[in-house]
Formats: structure tokens, sequence, C-alpha cells
């Protein structure tokens, strides 16, 4: 009976995968996205692994979700997925060829036994992981450039916007140009 | 059928469902989305992984990583999306291409 929490919380994740790749519309896909990352979330909690858990739940589940739909609200309701190239049942079986490996070269594996709490991941973390610290630092510092070029739209510059100085010195040097454009060629220079 | 079978049959289905997801998906944002299926189902690999070795700490450190890296890729992407909407004016990525031949 202790199996039967994972049975279902299991269930119910990939049931809301399948369906965040096959709605038709994006919204519903993030949305659903947002569902399997509470409840892999609720199992990684289950296992003991409650910080894992707290920040799957709150980046996944929350962070992630809000960049999607702002993301949705800036390209706008275009979003409609087009067929793929691959003929779906070509991809159906090698998916399930490669899932069925993976199951397969890990399932005659030792069950799992029970945990030791020799080391907490603060621990880990900190003291024998210490570059992935600094990793994530670089990363999330990427992030936030990234959190600029999304929130950056390119702006395009109109004929009222520029000022009548400027736009008069530019029509006088295309004027200028195209009018050497029609000068008849230079003889060539006598080779000495 | 024991508790680490179901959460192994769990990880391959998720990883299935990803793989599916990338071979028919053409939209950009979409695939962001498929591609953060994929990561939940390696996070819970790795903490399963750290259970069975009796070292979860280990296991928990590098998921938490891996969450951060992805957030980070989902950011990148979605922020290239976002661009190549405004400049391209679709998501559809063989419209987006300009290699020809």
């Amino acid at each position: 009976m202790e199996i039967v929490p994972y049975v279902l919380l299991s269930l119910g994740a990939v049931f809301c995968a399948y369906k965040a790749v096959r709605s038709p519309r994006l919204l519903a896909s993030a949305l659903y996205l947002a569902v399997v990352s509470a409840l892999v979330s609720v199992m990684l909690f289950l296992l003991g692994a409650t910080e894992v858990a707290v920040i799957e739940l709150s980046v996944g589940a929350g962070l992630v979700t809000v960049l999607l739909v702002y993301a949705l609200s800036m390209v706008g309701e275009d979003t409609q997925d087009p067929p793929s190239y691959i003929p779906k049942p070509l991809a159906f079986v090698l998916v399930v060829a490669a899932a069925g490996l993976v199951g397969w070269m890990t399932l005659p594996m030792l069950p799992l036994p029970q945990a030791t709490r020799d080391l907490l991941l603060v621990d880990v973390l900190w003291k024998q992981r210490a570059l992935d610290v600094w990793i994530q630092i670089v990363l999330i510092f990427s992030g936030v450039l990234g959190i600029l070029g999304l929130l950056t739209e390119s702006q395009t510059v109109t004929e009222d916007e520029i000022e009548p100085e400027v736009l008069e010195s530019v029509s006088a040097v295309i004027a200028h140009q195209e009018a050497g454009l029609h000068k008849p060629e230079l003889a060539p220079k006598s080779e000495v | 059928m024991t508790l680490f079978n179901v959460l192994i049959v769990t990880v391959a289905c998720l990883l299935g469902v990803g793989l599916y997801g990338l071979l028919i998906t053409r939209n950009l944002i979409k695939i962001v989305v498929v591609l953060q299926l994929l990561v939940k189902s390696v996070v819970l690999a790795f903490v399963v992984a750290g259970n069975v070795s009796g070292h979860p700490g280990i296991g928990e450190s590098v998921a938490a990583t891996i969450i951060v890296a992805d957030t980070i890729v989902a950011v990148v992407a979605l922020a290239l999306a976002v661009q190549v909407r405004i400049r391209f004016g679709t998501l559809d990525i063989p419209k987006i291409s300009s290699l020809r031949g």
C-alpha cells in the first residue's frame, strides 16, 4: 500500500504530460506543464527530497509558467502548432523503443533501499559540490540577460520621429550618390 | 511491483512523452514546454538514483543544479522565441530558416 500514492501521482503526471504535448493551444500546454511540475514535486517530497521539491514547485510550477504565459501574451494568438514533418506512427515507434530501452536497462537494478541521511543537501552543496553553486550563480546572471531579451521589443523608427535636419542631410547624401552613379567613368590611367 | 519499479516506469514514460513531443513539434514555444517535461523526468531520475545509491544528498544537489540550468534555458529560449516572432512573424521553425538548397 506504500506505492499507491506514487502510482496515482505517476498516472496523473504522465496523463498531464501527454495532454501538454497534444494540446492544440499553447496556453493549455503551459498549464498542463505546471500540473506535471506540481505532481513531480509532490513525488519528490514523498521521496524525502524536500528542498528539491520546494525548488521544483516554486520554479517549475511558478516561475516557468509565468514566463510562458508572459511570452504567449507577447507573441499573440497566432500560436497554432503546425503538423509535424515526421509521421506520428514513426515517432511513436521510436519513442516506445527509447523509453523501453531506458526501462529495460534500469529495472533490473537493485530495489530501493532505505536511504541513509548521512549528508544533508546543504552540506553536499556547499562542501562537496561548491563548483555547482558558482555555476548556478553564473547561470542566474545569464538568466537576467535572457529576461532583458524577453522584455525588450524591437523598435522601428518611423519617419515622423526623425528630425527634419537629419532627414534633409540624408536625402541630400542619397541624391549626391545617385548623381555620382550617372557620371561617366574616368579614363583609365595611362601606365607609366 | 516495488516502489523503485514504479518510479523508473514513471521516468521512462515522461521521457517517452517528452521525446514524442520533440519529434512532432514545430512551434518554438511548445518546444520549450516539451524540454521542461524532459527535464522533470531527469530531475526525478536523479533523486531516485541518489536514494538507490545511498547518497541522497548528492542526487538532490545535482537535481537542484539541473532545475536552475533548465530554468535559464527556458528563459533564454523564450526570449529568442519572442524576438523571432517579432522579426519573422512566425514561430514555425521551417519558415524561419533562411538557408535554402
